[in-house]
């Protein structure tokens, strides 16, 4: 075959892109200055706005709130029955703030220093400073809105330890805190919808943004119940969509989370920034079978007393009991002696591919390896393990019908979080004028890996403060006009919508959105996964326009767009996931050194480890969209490095 | 695993519905009930019949989006939520009927699908603190004593999913109101609206349809996290507390 | 009070208050029957005593005139606030499951019936045991030898027998319902009220159906 495909691969290096909104001058000061300079709306003149938030999460949910007391009149959208079921929900180890509770040393300093270290030196200093500064607010935020957090018996805030960090400094509400603090925010929401302040269009999916005149200025979206197609202007158009793990098919995602708004932003003029960086999660529950339809997560705590291992030979089958001590291999204790099972997520996750891709792997399709819980039992007692970790221990007797407490549970890790997102500078705002990401669908904070409990923390940021005080410079600088619905712009975004809707629903093919959704997954998680080589990378980038053709012409919707059309809505996604999946593999290919969640199997350390490359890398890529299938164009933002200076990474 | 699966089938909120019948093979038991329908919607998509369409989203008992009455129970056998029960908990051969949740504050949308925008509502009647964003005081200026804390979480743990409505043969939302409105006001910074906040969401709730409480159990029986029955009588009290001092 | 009857906890606390109002009056109800056993001066005095309970502050009579008024104003809000509750109910769930599960207790789900079925009994008692239209002797200042008289028919003693049972069912969902709907949310207080309302159940059950009994196996006559 010909490979008009090598045309992608084939991009250009356009402008150098900068944050301009950041001031300069101390690092500490800069929240502050920003906040001051920031044009004011006068509070009279705020109902004159109008708002759009798509997505009701942390960052959404949070953002539509506090916009809507300032006085805009919000307008809000969620593809769930309700703005509560966001998958914020399920995030379930807790949320970091440096109120240094503990007396243990921590400060807004030193969770600004771990988290950009954490993020692998990929993120931009202001942000994640200013991110370190607001952690404290939001507890308070939190506690005042009655958010039940684990407490100590004298009445105050239990914290703990979490990720690595030697700081207590996680606030949690058992196993439930996304739960928690996802009703804080959407109880807040629900004061504004009963006040009329906010419009909420629950089932409404966002299908495109309305750019006019250079600016973002509405939404097409679809009422998923009667399949009514409809436009709505604004202001501005935050977008609180959540990331695209689901671009892998089996993630830690909800089943419907997508990459629909960021992408049709992207495609609209948003750039996209550092597609590649998606995070594993080593402690998930293996696939049990083809049937597979998502994996479910289990805290990383248990890796504190469980112990990872697998076989010494490969394709040995015996149950884990009868496997003999001496012909065990406890890899991570062996490899990493000083850390042992306690590495750092993206390490215990390759180790794990690793053995598994040597044969030792465990459990249906030797995807799986041992944490082993027996010495912990034998050490601590059946009943404190029980204590600690009795809910975990359920769950996973639940969904695997094994009891870990006499038999090793399997774990293998999992897509979990995005790192990527849309391009952002310091007000969150995107390359598109009036267009804001926040939460998970932006880029900035997290660099090239997340730190655990630390996206709760983002999420509400965003949405509770930096939002809420960066919006209103943007709006004050642009007073309202009303669009003109008929506007050619307006035009074309609603006929590219139903056009495509069209064309799903009538092309009766002989596949289904789902298979091809798994079939990306496969290639996505085989080729630009937990680890990445120059060969896979470019199988991967020949294959993926060639499924995509196949997507078009094969694809089977059956039902019709006027009515609630599940398939119609899987089908829309993964068409946007195919075009996705694209950009990840090319910014993984472009991007030839390992660094965080992107481990580039050339660019190694002797020792075997991820060797970062700052003076070549040492940038954010924004990629610019020039059509699908076409080059798109890199554009490089420079990190600068003033406060926390780069150093490797070593665990050995 | 081969099954007999008898699905409610209704096409909108206006259409009259029906239980129809299907074969399922080659089912797991390490499947979850989600993925066993899964399997079923390829067949019916593979046939260019319209899959089944059910409300889920997370996956893993959170989120309060899935949702069905499996043999008559509300989310089936096990006490958890549909997404979380698996097919080992069947036998090879079995009839399954599955319904949607069935309450009139919960009309039928589609197939397996229901409006619960009346939860929603009885939210915004009052199931909130208000707390402008900034104006928080530090966290640690009020504590809560660990009880009060540990008695919010046992009640702020719902999920929504509405098990409670369709289980109870009155349709009623007691166990759900009572969850959302004794999570608040037990902690003391739900104090100030403690009044307001009962009357309001019990009002709505009776505006939106549900039916009363009679004391049966089955709402409780059915929360797959497991809200106690106390929660109800918790309420009652608070109810008449505050309208005996309007 | 408007708020209170305009909701339906509102509703049911009427229910709860007045019920336990009623239950309260059955006890004394129940125990005062037992002088049956006792011979006719016992019973007739003490019919006679409850007329000049309160004096000299009351009239003669009007103690048992004031109770009247309360229980039938207990009885009606009782009634009236539960046929409001139960066509909510119904309305509220229209559809049944085509799946059909037994649910909840026997006596949960008589109460409806119950309810119908004592209602109607009450109507029948008044009419047989104080104003005495349908006793067979109807004497006034005479309960004992009425008491005897009504329960020679067989018709009486079966339509009293079933209510006794149907009363016995009532309270003990009712007792214990009634308790949650006031609020009693104590830790362990749902087994205690449980076996409270088991024990009332059986003992006012008991103690009114050993009068028809006591008639006829003949220990009273």
């Amino acid at each position: 075959m010909s490979t008009p495909y090598a045309d992608y691969q084939d991009y250009r290096t356009g402008e150098a892109i900068a944050d301009t909104k950041a001031p300069d001058g101390p690092i500490e000061q800069r929240w502050n200055r920003r906040r001051f300079e920031a044009k004011l709306v006068n509070p009279a003149n705020r109902r004159k706005y109008t708002v759009i938030v798509v997505g009701t999460g942390l960052a959404g949910g949070s953002a539509g709130a506090t916009l809507a007391e300032a006085g805009y009149h919000v307008v809000q959208f969620c593809y769930q029955d309700s703005p509560r079921r966001a998958h914020s929900v399920a995030a379930q180890g807790g949320i970091n703030a440096a109120k240094n509770y503990r007396n243990d040393g921590d400060s807004v300093q030193r969770l600004f220093y771990d988290t950009v270290k954490g993020g692998d030196f990929r993120s931009r200093e202001s942000n994640v400073h200013r991110l370190a500064e607001i952690s404290t607010e939001i507890i308070d935020q939190c506690v005042a809105q009655g958010v039940p957090f684990a407490r100590e018996y004298g009445g105050l805030l239990d914290t703990r330890s979490f990720g690595g960090v030697q700081v207590s400094r996680t606030f949690y509400a058992r196993g439930q805190t996304g739960q928690q603090l996802l009703l804080g925010a959407y109880q807040a929401l629900s004061r504004q919808i009963a006040a009329g302040n906010v419009e909420m269009h629950p089932r409404t999916e966002m299908l495109d943004l309305i750019v006019v005149d250079g600016r973002a200025r509405g939404i097409v979206a679809r009422d998923l119940l009667t399949g009514r197609i409809d436009t709505y202007f604004a202001d501005a158009v935050v977008l609180a969509t959540g990331g695209y793990g689901n671009v892998f098919h089996l993630s830690t995602n909800a089943k419907n989370s997508n990459a629909t708004a960021v992408w049709r932003a992207h495609r609209r003029g948003a750039y996209f920034a550092n597609p590649c960086f998606t995070q594993i999660h080593p402690t998930c529950i293996p696939r049990s079978g083809d049937h597979q339809s998502k994996l479910t997560l289990m805290s990383e705590s248990l890796r504190n007393d469980g112990r990872i291992w697998v076989p010494k030979a490969a394709g040995d089958d015996r149950p884990p009991q009868d496997i003999p001590e001496d012909e065990r291999d406890y890899y991570l204790e062996r490899l990493y002696p000083s850390f042992g099972n306690l590495v750092p997520r993206d390490i215990a996750s390759r180790a794990a591919k690793n053995v598994c891709d040597e044969g030792r792997g465990v459990g249906p399709g030797g995807q799986g390896v041992y944490l082993d819980f027996a010495d912990a039992i034998a050490r601590m007692g059946r009943a404190a393990v029980e204590e600690k970790y009795g809910n975990l221990f359920e769950m996973y007797a639940r969904i695997t019908a094994e009891d870990p407490y006499t038999r090793p549970m399997r774990i293998y890790p999992a897509i979990h979080y995005t790192m990527g997102g849309l391009w952002v500078d310091y007000d969150l705002m995107t390359t598109v004028p009036g267009l804001f990401a926040v939460g998970e669908a932006n880029f900035s904070d997290h660099g090239a890996n997340r730190l655990g409990a630390s996206a709760l923390m983002q999420g509400l940021a965003d949405g509770y403060f930096v939002l809420p005080a960066t919006l209103g410079d943007y709006l004050a600088r642009h007073p309202h006009e009303d669009v003109d619905p008929d506007h050619p712009a307006v035009h074309e975004a609603v006929f590219a919508v139903t056009d495509r809707l069209y064309a799903l629903l009538s092309n009766n093919g002989d596949r289904s959105p789902d298979s091809f959704h798994r079939e990306l997954g496969e290639l996505m998680w085989d080729e630009c996964g937990m680890s990445r080589t120059e060969e896979g990378l470019r199988k991967a980038l020949e294959r993926i326009p060639e499924l995509r053709a196949e997507f078009w012409q094969r694809i089977r919707v059956p039902g019709s767009g006027e009515a609630l059309n599940q398939s119609l809505e899987k089908a829309n996604r993964v068409a946007d996931h195919l075009e996705l999946a694209e950009l990840m593999c090319l910014d993984a290919l472009h991007r030839t050194e390992s660094c965080g969640g992107h481990f580039r199997e050339e660019s190694r350390t002797a020792d075997g480890e991820a060797a970062r490359q700052d003076e070549e890398f040492g940038y954010a890529a924004a990629w610019e969209f020039t059509g699908v299938g076409a080059a798109p164009v890199l554009h490089k933002e420079a990190l600068d490095f003033e406060y926390v200076h780069p150093t490797q990474r070593s665990y050995t | 695993m081969n099954l007999t699966l008898r699905i409610w089938r209704q096409q909108n909120a206006s259409a009259d519905g029906e239980m129809r019948t299907y074969q399922v093979s080659g089912i797991s038991p390490d499947m979850s009930f989600l993925e066993m329908l899964d399997t079923l919607n390829e067949t019916l998509i593979e046939r260019d019949e319209e899959p089944v369409a059910f409300d889920h989203d997370c996956r893993e008992g959170i989120c309060g989006a899935c949702g069905m009455v499996i043999n008559g129970q509300a989310h089936g056998p096990e006490r958890t939520t549909t997404c979380q029960l698996h097919m080992r908990h069947f036998a090879d051969g079995d009839t399954i009927d599955i319904e949607p949740w069935r309450a009139a504050a919960f009309p039928v949308v589609r197939d397996l699908v229901v409006d619960r925008s009346a939860f929603d509502r009885v939210i915004g009647a009052g199931g909130y603190i208000t707390a402008p964003t900034g104006a928080a005081p530090e966290a640690h200026a009020t504590p809560v004593p660990k009880p009060a804390a540990d008695a919010a979480f046992t009640h702020a743990e719902c999920i929504g999913c509405g098990a409670c409505v369709a289980a109870c043969p009155n349709g009623s939302a007691m166990l759900f109101t009572s969850a959302k409105v004794n999570h608040l006001n037990v902690l003391p910074q739900g104090a100030p609206e403690r009044e307001s906040r009962v009357l309001g969401m019990v009002e709505q709730m009776d505006a939106e349809g549900f039916g009363g409480c009679t004391l049966t159990g089955e709402c409780a029986t059915a929360c797959p996290k497991g809200i106690p029955m106390p929660s109800i009588a918790a309420m009652n009290r608070e109810y008449v507390r505050a309208a005996a001092k309007r | 009070m408007r708020t209170l009857w305009g909701s339906t906890i509102g509703k049911k606390t009427v229910m709860a208050v007045t019920g336990l109002l009623m239950l309260a009056y059955l006890l004394v109800h129940m125990f005062a029957n037992l002088k049956v056993f006792f011979g006719p001066e016992e019973m007739n005095g003490y019919a006679h005593w409850l007329r000049t309970l309160g004096e000299p502050l009351l009239r003669h009579g009007w103690f048992l005139w004031i109770a009247r008024v309360v229980l039938l104003a207990a009885v009606v809000l009782h009634g009236v606030s539960a046929y409001q509750l139960s066509r909510r109910d119904i309305a509220a769930r229209p559809v049944k499951y085509q799946h059909q599960r037994r649910q909840a207790s026997y006596a949960t789900r008589t109460m409806r019936w119950g309810g119908i079925i004592l209602a109607l009994f009450i109507v029948w008692h008044v009419l047989d045991l104080t104003t005495g239209t349908v006793n067979p002797r109807g004497q006034e200042g005479h309960p004992y030898e009425n008491i005897v008289a009504g329960f020679q028919n067989w018709y009486a003693n079966v339509i009293y027998s079933v209510a006794m049972l149907a009363v016995g069912l009532h309270i003990r969902h009712g007792f214990w319902s009634a308790a949650q709907t006031l609020g009693v949310t104590r830790p362990g207080a749902a087994r205690l009220l449980k076996a409270g309302a088991t024990l009332l159940a059986l003992v006012i059950t008991a103690g009114f159906l050993s009068v028809p009994i006591g008639v006829m196996t003949g220990v009273v006559n």
